[in-house]
């Protein structure tokens, strides 16, 4: 299969002769990703699958995994399963693959020494069960990113901050302008996600792991935490003013301008790209809001159910290894906006916060994401109450974190 | 005063107003009396209420983006331009699939006709058996199917799976039909068991004595007297199964989705700024079927209602 | 293990038929007549039994355990419940659910019926007034509540352009005050649905026996007094169908919400249905959707059943 794969390129009459027509198994893949760039980016991996002889049916659900998750797991639980579907690698899949749902994909990664080259080895941790590897994950997506407008600063006369502190320092001179100083869209899940990014910045590494990871509920509703709610009530009076719903739509507030900043994932970073602008000159990122640079590891991968066709099974073995192959890792990573899951293929191509992003994941200053460490049901609570605390002045900081605490407690 | 009178011989059908030449209620007045200037008055700017929203959605169809950037929304477009439905209908993308609504068309066609045949008749047979032939437990039923339609369909996702699944339909088209026939079937009931009793009893009971059966005072005698229901039916039958979203995105499979997945897709593909040009016009094209149903058939409607649903 | 326990249902139901026939058969009512009734709504028993009380049953019973992302027997009693009461987003669903229901079912009925009153003052374009009215309905949900989210955003609906008009201390905007977001969606939704009950009073109406009016008309009653104290009473049926078709909708509402503001902003217009949706498939907890959907059923069913038996109940 590998030999297969390699020689694609250069023999395919071979590989044609090898794989001969019926070979060519269709495989449907479900994935969530309907943007332009992301788009794209799934061009990429379709293009590497179709070379290898099979063929790679999309199916892709618009409007974010809240949408699309559902409808995967009704089909692969009502027993008419897809070839392969993304997921957030961490614990979406856990129960599937504990139903026995889930295709073993160890045989396929051992030949692949993917214990090897995919790095950080947490990535590959959060598809482990029970020492088997059932999923692929094919790029890392961190959140910590703090995106300035530099033609907003500028006309509000204040010099472009240099960590969290100064950018709340200048949020009056911001308002003065008539700019909103912070966009956060209306959706729970980014002043949720907003909220974790104050944890890790403003509380520090060890802050975010004693909450999240050790789930200690004393803690979150010690001074620690208390700072950080501090900053996240900063943080909702800042984005007062944002009236949109989509994240895309907050970018966009910094692109034109508009709003001062934007506490985003790095795949904000495409939006500005497809809008001409570029990094350093029209606008500017702070990783880790400049306070605590790490990294987080979400992302995304992709899962196999298990089909009763052996050739269906069989293209996705030839799936899995196309997904991680350098190649397709640069290309599709290069166009996602995310970095690649190998540590060892050149990203020349990569942008100025593509490359601050590298340079953190090479120091190794990475932690885990609350994809990761909570489950989906904790993870919708947290979205709830800070959905509400944003969007709520009334609600006051000692009252959230109280329900902070509460919610860590019983989290799971 | 043309208009009028079609509408009131049509009520006459429901077997009501059967004096059409005696006018009811004020007697007609000149054209710019007071009552009138108020009555169309109000008609009127009520009725342009219910079209802003219409008005919005094709001006802006029809706008390109610069312009909707800069401009109102109520003004109308300096420049026509058609490219919206064009990427609309042809090319606008989900995923790698860039073939905009025009591949769900069809799918919805191939949903919409079977469900919408499927659930009418089993409601109708439903609706006259328990108008005509009722049996013991038959009320507790038609309750049990009343209360039913209160229920969540978000609710009813994952037993409905399991039952397809069970029965080994799921993923298919026919497993979506079953599944229309079942959630339409509360209401169509209703209103086929309120009409069917609404016909007189005599009818009834003269089929019976000449040996008439079941099925054949329904084929031979209530059909032919139901068309104004059937209609009712129809119409509230497209317009659900043709709107519907989560059953047709949960039951089936991506080479069957139908068109308001492509509409969720195209309106919920996040992209640099939301073409909302592309997304109006999608829309419109979304909803046309129903609303050319409408537009045919309206008169029959509220003819067809006033038999089914004012009989109890 | 409960596939099995399913078929069971499945069986019985179709086993207690026939033996019911039995009984039957000895009374002098024939046989033969409702046994083709019966076969003819096998269809009806089916669905009624095996999806709705079955479905019901199903989430009922697995309310009880703690199941995740899969449906499994592991029972934890009623801590579902407990933690579902303890919600704030729960109860900020209810109390939305509640303004929602009232709102839509007073002014659906209201307008609804001075629509159709006023087109039944032998008006010309009556035809035209009507389709007009009745369009929206045939839009979905999300179509309406993208078009609506649309106008009455501040940015650049309504609120922009009577500022731009010059009234710059114009606001509304309702789809972003979390005090009145729920009645900002119940424009939409009044916009979409009112259509379809004027139809249904229309043709109330229209069902109004001639002399009726005539006889009010030669006594003297004010046409207002008529149609309160005698049209209205003489629709029952027809408002009965209404109350079915508004209420069930009411309960139901989700799209509509989730198409307008999903929801937001915070917590605002969140509603029953979208928790459930949400954390069945969102939370993957379907041990607290089911809990949650459980309490809507009861809810609906306390009020609805008795009602319905009354109504739809034997009655000669």
């Amino acid at each position: 299969m590998r030999y297969k794969l390699l020689t694609a390129a250069l023999a395919a009459t071979v590989a044609l002769q090898f794989a001969g027509p019926a070979a060519a198994t269709d495989l449907e893949v479900t994935h969530w990703w309907t943007s332009g760039g992301e788009a794209a980016a799934v061009a990429e991996l379709a293009k590497a699958f179709d070379a290898t002889g099979n063929h790679w049916v999309d199916g892709a659900i618009a409007g974010s995994g809240g949408t699309a998750r559902p409808i995967m797991i009704s089909r692969i639980t009502g027993g008419d399963p897809m070839g392969a579907t993304q997921f957030n690698h961490g614990r979406q899949a856990e129960e599937l693959v504990q139903a026995g749902l889930m295709r073993d994909l160890t045989d396929v990664a051992t030949k692949g020494k993917w214990t090897e080259v995919v790095r950080p080895k947490s990535l590959l941790d959060s598809c482990t069960i029970d020492g088997k590897i059932y999923c692929v994950p094919v790029n890392i997506h961190s959140w910590q990113w703090l995106w300035l407008s530099n033609e907003a600063f500028e006309k509000a006369g204040v010099p472009m901050p240099k960590d969290w502190n100064e950018f709340v320092a200048a949020a009056p001179a911001l308002e003065k302008a008539g700019i909103i100083p912070l966009a956060v869209g209306g959706q729970a899940w980014q002043s949720s996600g907003a909220f974790d990014v104050l944890l890790a910045a403003v509380g520090g590494t060890d802050t975010f792991l004693k909450v999240y990871k050790d789930k200690d509920a004393k803690f979150a509703a010690g001074p620690e935490v208390a700072k950080v709610f501090k900053a996240a009530d900063d943080a909702r009076k800042m984005a007062k003013n944002t009236n949109v719903q989509d994240w895309n739509q907050a970018t966009n507030l910094v692109i034109t301008g508009k709003a001062g900043g934007q506490i985003m994932g790095d795949w904000a970073q495409g939006e500005f790209q497809v809008a001409g602008k570029t990094a350093g000159k029209d606008y500017t990122c702070l990783p880790g809001l400049g306070l605590n640079e790490v990294i987080a590891t979400g992302g995304d991968a992709f899962y196999f159910p298990v089909l009763k066709d052996a050739d269906k099974s069989k293209a996705q073995d030839v799936l899995a290894e196309t997904l991680l192959d350098p190649k397709t890792q640069v290309a599709f990573n290069l166009k996602k906006g995310s970095l690649p899951v190998r540590g060892d293929v050149d990203l020349n191509a990569a942008n100025d916060c593509m490359k601050k992003g590298l340079a953190i994941l090479a120091k190794g200053a990475v932690i885990p994401w609350t994809d990761q460490l909570l489950s989906q049901d904790s993870q919708k609570q947290k979205e709830d109450l800070f959905a509400e605390f944003f969007a709520k002045p009334e609600l006051t900081v000692e009252e959230a974190q109280k329900r902070f605490a509460d919610l860590i407690a019983s989290a799971d | 005063m043309s208009m009028a009178n079609t509408t009131v011989q049509t009520s006459t059908a429901a077997g009501a107003r059967q004096d059409v030449t005696e006018p009811y209620g004020p007697k007609p007045r000149r054209m710019f009396s007071r009552r009138n200037i108020f009555l169309y008055g109000t008609l009127i700017v009520v009725a342009l209420y219910y079209l802003l929203p219409l008005y919005v959605m094709v001006v802006t169809s029809l706008k390109g983006m610069p312009e909707i950037r800069l401009g109102n929304i109520f003004s109308p477009p300096l420049e026509i331009t058609f490219e919206p439905w064009v990427k609309a209908w042809a090319t606008a993308c989900t995923g790698l699939n860039c073939d905009g609504l025009s591949r769900g068309f069809w799918n919805s066609v191939r949903i919409t006709v079977p469900s919408v045949l499927l659930s009418i008749a089993i409601a109708s047979v439903n609706g006259y058996a328990l108008a005509n032939w009722r049996f013991k437990g038959a009320d507790t039923f038609f309750v049990i199917l009343i209360v039913g339609a209160f229920i969540p369909y978000q609710v009813m996702i994952y037993p409905i799976v399991i039952i397809l699944r069970e029965i080994g339909l799921y993923g298919s088209l026919s497993g979506l039909v079953i599944v229309h026939s079942i959630f339409g079937m509360p209401i169509l009931t209703l209103l086929f068991r309120n009409y069917f009793s609404s016909m007189p009893e005599e009818l009834f009971r003269a089929a019976r004595v000449d040996g008439a059966g079941f099925w054949g005072i329904f084929l031979r005698i209530m059909l032919p007297m139901s068309l104004p229901i059937f209609v009712v039916a129809i119409i509230l039958q497209v317009t659900g199964i043709w709107n519907d979203f989560l059953f047709g995105v949960v039951y089936t499979r991506p080479d069957t989705y139908p068109m308001t997945v492509q509409l969720n897709n195209i309106v919920n593909s996040v992209q640099g700024v939301k073409e909302y040009n592309v997304n109006m016009a999608a829309t419109i094209l979304t909803g046309l079927v129903p609303l050319i149903v409408y537009f045919i058939s309206g008169k029959l409607f509220v003819r067809g209602i006033a038999a089914g649903a004012v009989k109890g | 293990m409960f596939p099995a326990l399913r078929m069971q249902g499945r069986e019985r139901t179709a086993l207690t038929q026939p033996a019911d026939e039995m009984s039957k058969s000895e009374r002098p009512n024939p046989l033969f007549r409702n046994l083709n009734a019966k076969v003819a709504s096998i269809p009806m028993i089916l669905t009624a039994m095996v999806v709705f009380v079955g479905g019901t049953v199903w989430t009922v019973l697995y309310s009880f355990t703690n199941s995740k992302l899969l449906p499994r027997l592991n029972f934890v009693g009623l801590d579902q419940y407990y933690r579902l009461w303890a919600t704030p987003r729960w109860l900020i669903s209810i109390e939305n659910l509640l303004i929602y229901g009232v709102i839509s079912l007073v002014f659906s009925l209201v307008i609804g019926f001075l629509l159709a009153a006023l087109l039944d003052q032998k008006i010309r374009f009556e035809d035209t007034f009507r389709t007009i009215f009745l369009y929206p309905f045939a839009l979905s949900f999300i179509v309406t509540g993208l078009v609506w989210q649309w106008l009455l955003n501040p940015d650049f609906g309504i609120q922009h352009v009577v500022r731009d008009l010059g009234w710059t201390s114009f606001s509304f905007d309702p789809l972003y005050n979390s005090s009145i977001v729920i009645y900002g969606i119940s424009i939409a939704a009044l916009w979409q649905g009112t259509g379809l009950i004027m139809c249904l009073m229309l043709a109330g109406l229209r069902g109004i026996d001639e002399d009726i009016w005539k006889a009010a008309r030669v006594d003297g009653i004010p046409m207002w007094k008529t149609y309160l104290f005698i049209v209205i009473p003489m629709m029952r049926p027809v408002f009965i169908t209404t109350l079915v078709i508004i209420a069930s909708g009411i309960v139901k509402v989700y799209d509509l919400v989730v198409a307008q503001t999903s929801g937001g902003p915070g917590i605002a217009s969140e509603v029953p249905a979208k928790y459930v949706y949400d954390y069945m498939f969102f939370a993957q907890n379907l041990g607290q959707g089911f809990a949650a959907s459980t309490m809507m059923l009861l809810s609906v069913a306390i009020v609805i059943v008795p009602w319905a038996y009354l109504e739809f109940g034997r009655r000669k």
